[in-house]
């Protein structure tokens, strides 16, 4: 069907970080915004103000818990979008070749002049990353703010994906992969970033980095290695304030 | 098949007007995307203080508030009953002619007018309207939200945490959050958060709630909703037994070393000894004798008192340690009732020592003291805490808050570097705050400002007979320092006529027919009563608003407000600020588009309205109109010499910063810098500013006083042992005896907990608390109509943890009934682990009533949405006495939205969420 350019000079991507990410939405929000007014159809919403309001979106946040064993459970926020993929099938299954990943930087995209929406790049996408958007007909998805990267009419500082610019947290980071020396490539160095379901083969180019340890998950009997920094002086007022008045006469300017 | 080729470079607007935002309460910088004349597009002002160009879900869907079917179209006229709904339009002359011929009459009884002001960001304008007018009834909502917080921060230190001050981001390394309402400070906090996480500092989230900033949080402290001043009091307890405490910092810059009078035959017994000149005394370590605490020379005594006339007069410092040392506060013994165990709790204070003493941090900048001594360095103990609405809104809520603020000054990690910075143009002592003023007099404005901050009982708003003067009993002996108002018991007192009945009630961007009111479905009954001759018990009510939100159905007059783009507004220094703690900034709104319909801003109306109403300051000499809209009164409105609604660019040439002439281009001297003002506060005055003569001389220069203020921070603070002296007999001014007791009990000095009101139930019939939380993508008052917005929170289901989930059979998609001793609802249910073990809880005021904000009538928001409201009394249950004491803190009055308790059991599914309420009619905006 349609092909994949190899290897791409510049593998252009988000690092996510979940150790960071509070589950805000403000990525979600400024994309929809955002592509709503550029980069091809508008993202439409149906039924906005009725019983089942659903509309397009390129990017969503999930949010999970996970229960370890002999600690709290925890909430884990993971925003989800499309992580243009090295080996990326949405594209290779695009009859038409409406979805296509750029040669130049690796941004995957969907010509929507020439995208039927027969919706089989969704269905091949293993991170259900795509949405079709139900007034145009046609298949949305992560553009990695293809018009806001390069856009000259934007200042240089602006020219980053509007999830990126908006992000409260500071959790999303955007840059070129390919690029050991940028600052996408240092975090994922540093901090263990990994593939979204790596397994699947398809070589996401964007990274999560996984959430910190977390410190109350130490067992109760172990947290007492502080102690120490807890021994009474004393245990009751008077005795508190002996110990004070010996304390402070010792300090520099106080009594000898 | 090649690569089609992009337009990687399209335009992307036609202009870019920077602006404030209003999608919460947070007041970020925006840059509105104009093409073709409407808005395109919204994005954080990366020059802005507040954001530093970030911006949240909630300022991003902005554009959706413009188009939102919900909004109001005209002024509008009630034709059917109250509470149904149905309105005729009418024109702007007939709108204000029906205002003016209602209140002109009440301007010679102006108790009979309670204008209360909700959501407000333009209190020192409304404020002065109502004083204007004469009437004491005026407050916005901060008593229904979180002036536990703010009146235990100003009456502690001087200021509290978000608009007052903020943790050092760039240099805590142990950061404690306690609960936070969402849109309080919401995007400083995350952006705070982020650098945390960048330097790797630590972060402990307590919160019986596992979602948001608690889900990165480091560690996670589920404690049991109210017992937060339980376990801060055990902090103390531990850090001061093992000397763990900053005792330089305690003996010069706290009342710590100040000397109480301990003659219990004094009319001053509790009070702090005073020289001549009203200045406090401490003993002096060198000299063994007592001297004023501002002496270059004083070495302040923790340790000794000064004996007296067989008398011993202790520091304060002795009365902290025979409280907190006390056992009562042993971890071991707090640890079942705040649901920590005693081990977690030691572990938590013996980090805090260890950051606090150990990871020091010192800045190389030179400083000088009030007390004329240079320092080479600014010593820091990189402990930061942050806390709002989830301490507050209990019944135990102010006395929590004043421990969590005597934490901090223990560990000496306010105003020093690495803890808690203010803001200009805090901090500001009590003392330094005006007091209430509620001295009515027919036909002319108020004697002062409405709020305020008591000293003690001569400044209570009582009568000659000991009744309370305001129509919501602020400042009486049921909430002395009660310093926001208490919106949340306006209704319920006009209607019971206590103390006094009013004639009408005119309110602005509050929803006090639906989730801003406790006991929801009795307010909306209130509001709809007729007397015996068929006339409504509170006979006229005028409202504005933007939407067709709720309380609209119950306004006999609504005069439609424009949306948050199509105004004019300040966010000034002299009411509540934008600073940073190294910066003083103001901010406006202005039209970045005009309104399609025939709307105007609130505050424009209140100048024409003002005028009509021949009130002064609002009227010319020769009775014309004074300001000819909102936005002609913040560039010629003049408080104090100098000083106006805007600090920045006065003078006619823009040169005043802080004080000056009017500026008649000053709103587009804002426009041209990006719709902020800021100017940095010196490097020398950034620490220590209470204390610090280059701050002090940098605020006065600024006009953010008249003249220097240094003081002591007031861990034992005197204005309550006023009210507790009064409350053991002292004094001429007493309070009723069926609140001795209480008051003794609340108004204590020194921070204590006391197990909160509402907790006074049966356990077994009980047994679980129940919360709200706000989500960040949605605000609760006016988020629900926005197209975006709620498809990410359209449904909130009642969240609750692991064991009783499973003890009640619960499955997904189950129903509960919830009780409480007040009301049950009936409500969908869901399961979260990540939750303390007795709680359970929901996202608040989705829920919303068919017919309203212009959402289908099986929108889910009123299908399966629900409100905690219905189940919270605005009366706690008889006592023994008789008497029904309101839901709320005996301090402050602050709404104890957070002391619920419930019990859940599964019921069969109902056809829709109860209770349900019949559907509104138009609203307005319908057909």
């Amino acid at each position: 069907m349609t092909q994949l350019p190899g290897p791409t000079p510049k593998k252009l991507g988000l690092v996510i970080d979940l150790d960071t990410c509070v589950g805000c939405h403000a990525c979600v929000v400024s994309c929809k915004g955002w592509n709503t007014e550029n980069y091809g159809a508008p993202l439409s919403d149906q039924d906005a103000y009725g019983a089942n309001p659903s509309g397009t979106f390129l990017n969503r946040v999930h949010s999970y818990e996970i229960a370890p064993k002999d600690a709290p459970a925890q909430l884990v926020h993971f925003p989800k979008s499309c992580l243009h993929c090295e080996d990326a099938p949405c594209v290779t299954v695009c009859p038409t070749g409406a979805s296509y990943k750029r040669a130049d930087d690796g941004i995957v995209l969907v010509n929507e002049d020439a995208c039927i929406g027969c919706g089989l790049c969704a269905w091949a996408c293993p991170y259900g990353a795509r949405e079709m958007d139900m007034d145009a007909g046609v298949m949305k998805k992560c553009t990695l703010c293809v018009d806001r990267i390069y856009n000259e009419n934007l200042p240089e500082e602006d020219r980053e994906p509007a999830c990126v610019r908006t992000c409260p947290a500071n959790a999303r980071h955007f840059g070129d992969f390919a690029d050991p020396e940028s600052n996408v490539s240092h975090l994922v160095a540093e901090r263990g970033g990994i593939d979204l379901m790596a397994e699947q083969g398809t070589k996401p180019v964007n990274k999560y980095l996984p959430p910190r340890p977390k410190t109350d998950a130490q067992p109760e009997a172990e947290i007492d290695v502080l102690a120490p920094l807890l021994s009474p002086v004393a245990t009751e007022a008077h005795g508190f304030l002996g110990w004070l008045d010996k304390t402070l006469d010792k300090l520099p300017g106080g009594a000898t | 098949m090649g690569e089609p080729k992009l337009n990687l470079s399209p335009r992307v607007s036609d202009e870019v007007r920077k602006t404030t935002c209003y999608m919460c309460a947070c007041r970020c910088g925006i840059n509105v995307h104009l093409k073709d004349g409407k808005v395109a597009y919204i994005e954080g002002n990366k020059d802005h203080p507040v954001n530093q160009g970030v911006l949240c879900a909630k300022g991003s869907a902005g554009i959706m508030q413009v188009t939102a079917p919900s909004r109001l179209k005209s002024p509008l006229k009630r034709v059917g009953k109250r509470g149904e709904g149905k309105f005729e339009e009418i024109s702007w002359d007939e709108a204000l002619k029906i205002a003016k011929d209602w209140l002109e009459p009440l301007r010679q009884d102006p108790q009979k007018l309670a204008f209360f002001t909700g959501r407000d960001q333009s209190q020192s304008f409304t404020s002065f309207w109502a004083q204007s007018f004469g009437t004491p009834n005026y407050a916005a909502h901060g008593g229904f939200c979180s002036v536990n917080m703010a009146a235990a921060g100003i009456y502690t230190m001087g200021g509290a945490f978000w608009e007052f001050g903020q943790p050092d981001w760039d240099r805590t390394k142990l950061f404690m959050l306690f609960g936070v309402a969402e849109d309080h400070d919401s995007n400083p906090i995350k952006m705070g958060l982020g650098k945390l996480k960048k330097r790797g500092a630590k972060v402990i989230g307590v919160n019986p709630i596992r979602t948001g900033y608690n889900a990165v949080a480091d560690e996670w402290v589920g404690i049991t909703p109210g017992t937060d001043g339980l376990f801060i009091l055990s902090l103390v307890h531990l850090l001061l037994k093992a000397g763990k405490v900053d005792f330089e910092y305690l003996a010069n810059f706290t009342n710590a070393a100040c000397l109480v009078d301990c003659d219990p035959e004094s009319d001053e017994f509790g009070l702090i000894l005073r020289d001549d000149e009203g200045r406090e005394l401490v003993m002096d370590r060198n000299e063994k004798r007592p001297r004023c605490y501002d002496k270059a020379d004083i070495a302040p005594d923790l340790v000794n008192g000064w004996r007296n006339a067989g008398v011993t007069h202790k520091p304060v410092f002795h009365f902290m340690l025979e409280r907190y040392l006390d056992e009562q506060y042993a971890p071991e013994n707090v640890a079942e009732k705040v649901g920590i165990s005693a081990a977690r709790i030691r572990a938590i204070a013996a980090e805090i020592a260890r950051v606090a003493f150990d990871e020091a941090i010192e800045i190389e900048q030179e400083w000088t003291d009030f007390r004329g001594r240079k320092h080479t360095k600014m010593t820091g103990r990189p402990v930061a805490f942050h806390s709002m609405r989830g301490i507050s809104a209990h019944s135990n809520g102010f006395q929590t808050c004043r421990a969590l603020h005597m934490l901090q000054l223990i560990l000496g990690a306010v105003e020093t570097p690495g803890g808690f910075r203010f803001k200009p143009p805090y901090p500001k002592p009590s003392t330094a705050h005006p007091k209430p003023h509620s001295k009515v007099t027919p036909g002319a404005p108020l004697d002062g400002p409405h709020l305020g901050y008591p000293q003690g009982p001569s400044d209570l708003a009582l009568d000659e007979d000991g009744n309370p003067i305001r129509i919501d009993k602020a400042f009486s002996w049921e909430n002395p320092l009660s310093a926001h108002g208490l919106m949340h018991t306006v209704i319920s007192n006009a209607h019971a006529g206590d103390p006094y009945k009013v004639d009408t009630l005119f309110m602005y961007m509050a929803n006090m027919a639906w989730n801003s009111s406790m006991n929801t479905a009795g307010t909306m009954k209130m509001l709809t009563d007729e007397d015996e001759n068929g006339d409504y018990v509170i006979p006229k009510i005028i409202y504005s608003d933007a939407y067709s939100s709720e309380m609209v159905a119950y306004a006999d007059l609504v005069l439609p407000d424009t949306t948050y783009l199509e105004r004019h507004d300040c966010i000034s220094l002299l009411d509540r600020p934008i600073c940073e703690a190294d910066a003083v900034a103001d901010a406006i709104r202005w039209p970045v588009i005009e309104p399609d319909r025939d709307v105007r801003g609130f505050q424009s109306v209140l100048c024409e309205l003002g005028a009509m109403l021949n009130l002064p300051g609002f009227v010319n000499e020769d009775g014309t109109q004074k300001y000819a809209d909102y936005g002609d009164y913040i560039t010629n409105h003049i408080r104090r010499p100098g000083v106006g609604p805007l600090a920045g660019f006065r003078n006619p040439d823009g040169s005043g910063a802080g004080r000056g002439d009017v500026n008649p281009d000053q709103i587009d001297a804002y426009i041209e810098n990006g719709g902020f003002w800021i100017e940095h506060v010196p490097d020398n005055a950034a620490f220590y500013k209470p204390w610090n003569m280059d701050y002090q001389n940098w605020a006065v220069e600024k006009g953010l006083y008249d003249s220097v203020q240094p003081y002591l921070f007031t861990i034992y603070v005197e204005p309550m042992r006023r009210m507790q002296a009064a409350a053991e007999g002292l004094g001429d001014i007493q309070p009723p005896d069926h609140l001795r007791e209480r008051l003794k009990q609340a108004m204590d000095p020194l921070p204590i907990w006391y197990a909160p009101f509402g907790e006074d139930v049966n356990d077994d019939a009980y047994p679980l608390h129940a919360l709200t939380q706000r989500p960040m993508a949605m605000y609760h008052s006016w988020g629900s109509q926005n197209a975006w917005l709620r498809q990410i929170h359209g449904r909130n289901p009642l969240y609750v943890p692991t064991d009783v989930w499973e003890a009640s059979g619960f499955e997904d998609g189950d129903w509960a009934k919830v009780s409480s001793p007040h009301g049950a609802i009936t409500v969908p249910v869901a399961h979260m682990a990540a939750l303390n073990a007795n709680t359970v809880w929901t996202w608040n005021a989705i829920g919303k009533r068919k017919g309203a904000w212009a959402l289908d009538d099986d929108a889910p928001e009123s299908t399966k949405g629900f409100l905690l409201n219905h189940l919270i009394s605005d009366l706690l249950p008889p006592k023994e006495d008789g008497m029904r004491y309101s839901n709320s803190d005996p301090v402050t009055g602050q709404a104890a939205w957070f002391d619920l308790r419930v019990r859940v059991e599964k019921v069969a599914a109902p056809e829709e969420a109860q209770p349900a309420f019949p559907a509104l009619q138009g609203q307005g905006v319908g057909e």
